[in-house]
Formats: C-alpha cells, structure tokens, sequence
C-alpha cells in the first residue's frame, strides 16, 4: 500500500482532519493574538503600539469572521452545525464553544470596535450622502450624539469590555488548545500542556501578522513607519516568543524523560516523516532563527533600516512557523496508528473541498475582508497624527 | 463633566439590538427544537418510533438458507462458510418476502472479491489476500473460484 510503512489499522489509513483543519486554529489563533495585542495599549496605556491599535481590531475581526467556515467546508452538512446553537450538549466541548465564538465575536469585537469607532461613523455619516449615508446612520444606530461626555462614556465601557476581552480571547484559543489537549487516546495531542502552548503560539502569531500588516500598511499608503512602535511590537513579540518557545520544550523535554510506551513511535515520526516540518521549518526556521533575530535587535542597536529589514524577516518566519506548529499538531497527531507500529502519509488533495484551493482562498478570504472594513473604518486617525482618536482614559 | 441622560442613546439602542437578536435567538430556537427533545436523553423522543417504522432491508442469512439451501450447503464446505449472504449480495429483503417478483441482480464476482481480499497492509496476515493487478489482472474471479465455496482444490 503505497505511503503506507509498518502495521496501521484499516480506518488510519486515510487523514480525516485534512489541511483545512490546521488553517482553523492558525486563523483563531491570530485572532486572539492581534486582539491580544490591541488590549496591551488600551489597558495598560503602552502609546507607542497606538498606530496598531485599530489595525489589531480590524484584523482580528477579519478573521474571526474566516475562522469558522474551514470547520464548515470540513462538515458534510454545514447546515446541520447551527444544530449546536439550539440544543447544545453541555458536556461537548466543541458544542459550548459556539457560544464562546458568539461571545467572542458580537459581545468583545463588534461591540468594541463600534465604541472605539463611534465618533468617526457619526462625523462619516455626517460628511456622505446617498447609500453611505444610509450605512453609516445604521452604524451609528442613527444617534450621532458624540459630545465629549457621551465618547467619555463610550471609552469607560469600552476599557471594561477590554478587560473582559483579554480573558475571552485568552479562552477562544486555549479551548482550541483544549480540543485537542484533551483528546487521551491521542498521545501526540493528550497533554494539559495543550492549551496553554497553543495561547502563547497564537500570542505570538498574532503579534507577528499585525506588524507585518503595520509594514504592509505603510507601504501602501507610503507613510514612514513609526519606528518606537515597531521596536515595541517586536519586544513584545521577543518575550512572547520566549514564553511559548520555553512551553514548547517544556512539553519535548517531559516527553524525553518521561519516554512513555508511544515514544519510540513519535519519536520515529519526528525524525522521518515531520522532519521538514517540525524540526527544520518549525523548530529551526520558524524559532530559533527569529529568536536570535529579535534577541539580537534587542541586544545591538541597529540602523533603522537594517531593524525594519530584522522585524520583517522574523515576523514572517514566526508566522510561518507557528503555521508549521499548527501542521505538525494537526497532521502529525494523524500520521502515526494508534498500534504504535506504523505510520501513513497524509496527501492533500488540490481542487477539492478539503484541498488546498479552498485552504488558500480561506487564506486570502480575511485580508480581502481586513481590506472592506479599513476601507469603510480607516484605523489612521486624520492626517498624519496616525495616534488613535478615542478619547484619553 | 457628568453625563446626561442624551448620551446614553446609542447605548441604550445597542443593548435593544442586542436583546432583540437574543430575542430573535430564542424565538427560533422555540420554534426549531422539537418538542419531546431531551425527554429521554439529548435526542428527540420521537425520532425512536421514527426508526423502528423505517421498513427493515436485510432479512438475514437464516431467511436466505431456507430457500437456497443448495448455496448454502456449498458454501458450509468452504471457508466463506461465515460470510453472511448479504454481506456479498447486499440487503435483500425484498427479494425474501417475494422471491419472485424482485429478481435480485447477482453481485459483480471481481468487485465483490476484491473489496475483501485486496492486500493491505493493516489486515492480519492469516487473512487470505491477492494483489488483484498481480493474481488476476482482469475478468472475473469466478472464472478460477466457486463464488460460494473458493477453494481451488
Ligand atoms: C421464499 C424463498 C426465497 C427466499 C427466502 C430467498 N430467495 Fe433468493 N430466490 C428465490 C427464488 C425462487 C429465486 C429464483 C427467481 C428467478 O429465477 O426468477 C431466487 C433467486 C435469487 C437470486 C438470483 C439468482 C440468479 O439466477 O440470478 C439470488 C442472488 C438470490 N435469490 C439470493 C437470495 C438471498 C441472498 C436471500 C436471503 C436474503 C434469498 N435469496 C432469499 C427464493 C428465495
Ligand atoms: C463471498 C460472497 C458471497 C456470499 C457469502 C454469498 N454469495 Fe451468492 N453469489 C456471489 C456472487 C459474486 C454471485 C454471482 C456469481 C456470478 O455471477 O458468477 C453469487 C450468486 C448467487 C446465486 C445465483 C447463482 C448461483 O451460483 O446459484 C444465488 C442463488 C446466491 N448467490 C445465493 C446465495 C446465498 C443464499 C448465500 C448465503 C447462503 C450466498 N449467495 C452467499 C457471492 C456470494
Ligand atoms: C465479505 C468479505 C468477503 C468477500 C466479499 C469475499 N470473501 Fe473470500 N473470504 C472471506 C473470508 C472471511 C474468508 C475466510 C478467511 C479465513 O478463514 O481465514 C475468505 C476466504 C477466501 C479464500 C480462501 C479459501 C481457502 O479455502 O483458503 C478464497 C480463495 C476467497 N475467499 C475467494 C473469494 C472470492 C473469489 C470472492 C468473490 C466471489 C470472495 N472471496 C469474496 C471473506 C470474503
Ligand atoms: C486464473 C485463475 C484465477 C483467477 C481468475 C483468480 N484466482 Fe485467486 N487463486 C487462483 C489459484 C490457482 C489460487 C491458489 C489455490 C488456492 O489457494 O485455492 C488462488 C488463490 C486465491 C486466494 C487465496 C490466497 C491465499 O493466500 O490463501 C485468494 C484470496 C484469491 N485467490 C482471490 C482471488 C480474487 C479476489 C480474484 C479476482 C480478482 C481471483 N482470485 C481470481 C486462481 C485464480
């Protein structure tokens, strides 16, 4: 049987958690990681990333709007998943994590980025006219009321919806990490190491997407960049890094020593079949070399340029990385028979449901999003103060 | 500087939206589930009637033997002896309650065996099996095996 080594049984033969799978929890853990992000400015008043403040809020919407349709494509009956919504089973983990999406989406995004938008939609409702005007004063909820104690007003629950935020989004991805953490007849997954490793990926991986986006977004728009904004963003990035990084071998090094009846398997995968994967495009491209990158940065005071050059080169390869990371959870976890005496390959199909067509159309989905909404709510304030417009809490 | 009554419009309307689509939500939701769901446990009572009144399409072996007993007697002398008939002709309780007006259409004798006896790698060795390409590139497998008892002696 071609791909096929050693013993499986008949129904591992083929990968039912296909590509489409691994973009899930990379696109949610982006989410929480720009929201993250976002929230370090407004709770603990760090100006110097206020040039991405918005832009965070924006992109993690962008993709919380992506993030449920890989699972969907995934279901045979799409329709029959809002099943979960009406009569959810309490004991499902992925029943009950419908309604943190709900809560995630409407109660923390939506609703903060309305308050932190409001003035700019009521001054845009004001300025347009015709179908813009109409969208605009819908936005606004037809109330352009933006006198400075009503935006005082709209700050204060805004700041409290951001400390609910922080722990929302900090359960948005640690039940993904859940998910699979919890899975025990799965030695690759079954750790409670789980959760708390793929938060502080998605930490990472956040941070990383916004300030390639910071770079990206200044090009386009051919304004220079803030450069203390982006040395702040690629520290927090750095001590982010370390913390997920020190989990991570945490995790090897206990399955090391602990070297339980499925570690000869793993071990063996690991070695043959994740080898590109995890150890050179995860471990090593995708970890240590933006680790010595953003060290580095942080030891050597480089020239402006040569630091953008630095910051680009890391973000990119972190976020490549933690996408490698998601692969050899999701795939790996996959590879290798529960009998411990085989392995099986995984092969993507392209044009199909579960291919890689739709795997890179899901990819490219959120930015075309991210692109509506900045055009409908710029994230620049006017001209080029470039500081969020919110008022001071 | 205090806030007046005015500035808490656009919240007040925010949280009407807010209780309209909760509203909406359990309006639906009303609406959708059954009413004898979670009665009996995290299903719909109703859907166990529902199941049992589906018509039955295996008849099993026993039924086929007492007609086929020539088969069945070929095939206790071999090793397909516990193979069920329907699991090589498919459901066939049609044809066992009127033999004569559903004709059934006889399994195809290559398809059939190879989608038991193809060689892979995660069925026990003990298990009789052939690479089809390798043993019998093409035509059907009857042309060598007795379809009810194998054995090429
Ligand atoms: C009540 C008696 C009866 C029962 C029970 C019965 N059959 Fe038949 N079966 C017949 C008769 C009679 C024929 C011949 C019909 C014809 O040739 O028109 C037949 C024909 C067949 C044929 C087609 C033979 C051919 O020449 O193509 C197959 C296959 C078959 N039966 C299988 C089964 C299986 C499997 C079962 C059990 C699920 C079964 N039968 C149960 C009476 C029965
Ligand atoms: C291993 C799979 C298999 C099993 C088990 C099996 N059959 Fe068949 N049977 C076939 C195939 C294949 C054909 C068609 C042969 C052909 O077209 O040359 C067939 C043909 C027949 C026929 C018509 C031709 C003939 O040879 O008489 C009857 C009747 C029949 N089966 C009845 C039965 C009954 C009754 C049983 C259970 C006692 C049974 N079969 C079990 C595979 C099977
Ligand atoms: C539903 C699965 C199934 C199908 C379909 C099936 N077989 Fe078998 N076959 C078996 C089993 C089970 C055995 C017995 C294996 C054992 O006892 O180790 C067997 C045994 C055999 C043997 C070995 C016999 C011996 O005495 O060593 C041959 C040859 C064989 N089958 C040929 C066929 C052919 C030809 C067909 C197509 C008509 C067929 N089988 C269809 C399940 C199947
Ligand atoms: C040209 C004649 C011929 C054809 C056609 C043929 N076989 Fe065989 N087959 C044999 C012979 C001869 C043996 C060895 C004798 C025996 O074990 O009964 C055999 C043995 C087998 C065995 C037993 C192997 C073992 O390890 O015990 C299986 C299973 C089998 N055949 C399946 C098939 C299947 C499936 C097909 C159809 C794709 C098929 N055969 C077609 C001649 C044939």
């Amino acid at each position: 049987m071609p791909g096929v080594e050693g013993f499986i049984y008949p129904n591992e033969l083929e990968l039912q958690w296909s590509v489409l799978i691994v973009l899930y929890p990379f696109i949610t853990g982006l989410v929480a990681g720009a929201f993250i992000l976002a929230s370090l400015e407004r709770v603990f008043n760090v100006q110097a990333v206020k040039p991405t403040y918005r832009l965070a809020l924006l992109t993690a919407l962008a993709f919380l709007l992506v993030a449920p349709l890989p699972l969907q494509l995934h279901l045979g009956h799409p329709e029959r998943s809002l099943e979960m919504y009406l009569t959810p089973h309490t004991q499902s983990a992925m029943a009950m994590f419908g309604f943190v999406y709900l809560w995630y989406l409407m109660v923390v995004l939506v609703l903060e980025i309305w308050l932190d938008y409001r003035r700019d939609i009521v001054l845009k409702w004001r300025a347009s006219t015709g179908f813009a005007r109409l969208l605009y004063g819908a936005m606004a909820l037809w109330s352009d009321n933006i006198s400075e104690s009503a935006l005082k007003l709209d700050d204060r629950l805004g700041r409290a919806l951001t400390v609910i935020g922080i722990p929302s989004a900090f359960l948005l991805h640690g039940y993904v990490g859940f998910i699979f953490g919890s899975i025990k007849a799965n030695p690759w997954w079954s750790t409670p190491l789980m959760p708390i490793v793929f938060l502080f990926s998605a930490i990472v991986s956040g941070i990383a997407c916004i300030l390639l986006l910071y770079f990206v977004t200044c090009w386009l728009r051919r304004v220079p960049v803030d450069m203390p904004c982006v040395d702040t963003i690629a520290k927090y990035l750095y001590y982010a890094f370390l913390v997920d990084f020190s989990l991570e071998m945490l995790d090897l090094i206990h399955r090391l020593y602990e070297a339980d009846e499925s570690f000869r398997a793993l071990d063996f995968m690991v070695k043959t079949r994740l080898f590109t994967s995890q150890i050179v495009l995860q471990i090593i491209l995708g970890t240590l070399v933006p680790l010595v990158l953003l060290g580095l940065s942080q030891l050597v005071t480089f020239r402006e340029k040569t630091r953008r050059a630095l910051y680009v080169l890391a973000g990119s390869l972190t976020l490549m990385g933690i996408f490698a990371m998601r692969w050899n959870v999701v795939i790996g976890g996959q590879l290798f028979s529960k009998s411990f005496l085989g392995y099986t390959t995984y092969k993507m199909e392209f044009a199909t449901r579960e291919g890689l067509l739709p795997a890179i159309v899901l990819m490219i989905l959120p930015f075309v999003i991210l692109g509506v909404l900045i055009r409908l709510l710029p994230p620049w304030g006017h001209g080029e103060g470039d500081r969020g417009t919110h008022a001071q809490g | 500087m205090k806030p007046r009554a005015s500035d808490y419009v656009h919240l007040v309307r925010m949280a009407g939206l807010f209780a309209v689509g909760i509203t909406a939500f359990l309006v639906l939701r009303w609406l959708m589930v059954p009413a004898d769901f979670g009665e009996l446990g995290h299903y719909r009572t109703g859907a166990v009637p529902d199941n049992m009144a589906r018509p039955i399409v295996y008849a099993g072996q026993a039924v086929c033997v007492e007609c086929h007993a020539d088969v069945a007697e070929l095939r206790a002398r071999g090793k397909h002896v516990r193979v069920a008939c329907e699991s090589c002709h498919g459901a066939l309780a049609a044809h066992a309650s009127n033999p004569d007006g559903q004709k059934p259409v006889r399994p195809d004798p290559r398809r059939t065996c190879i989608s038991c006896h193809s060689a892979n790698i995660s069925k026990p060795k003990s298990f009789p099996q052939v690479v089809p390409e390798e043993h019998a590139p093409e035509g059907s497998c009857a042309a060598c095996h007795a379809v009810h008892n194998p054995k090429i002696s």
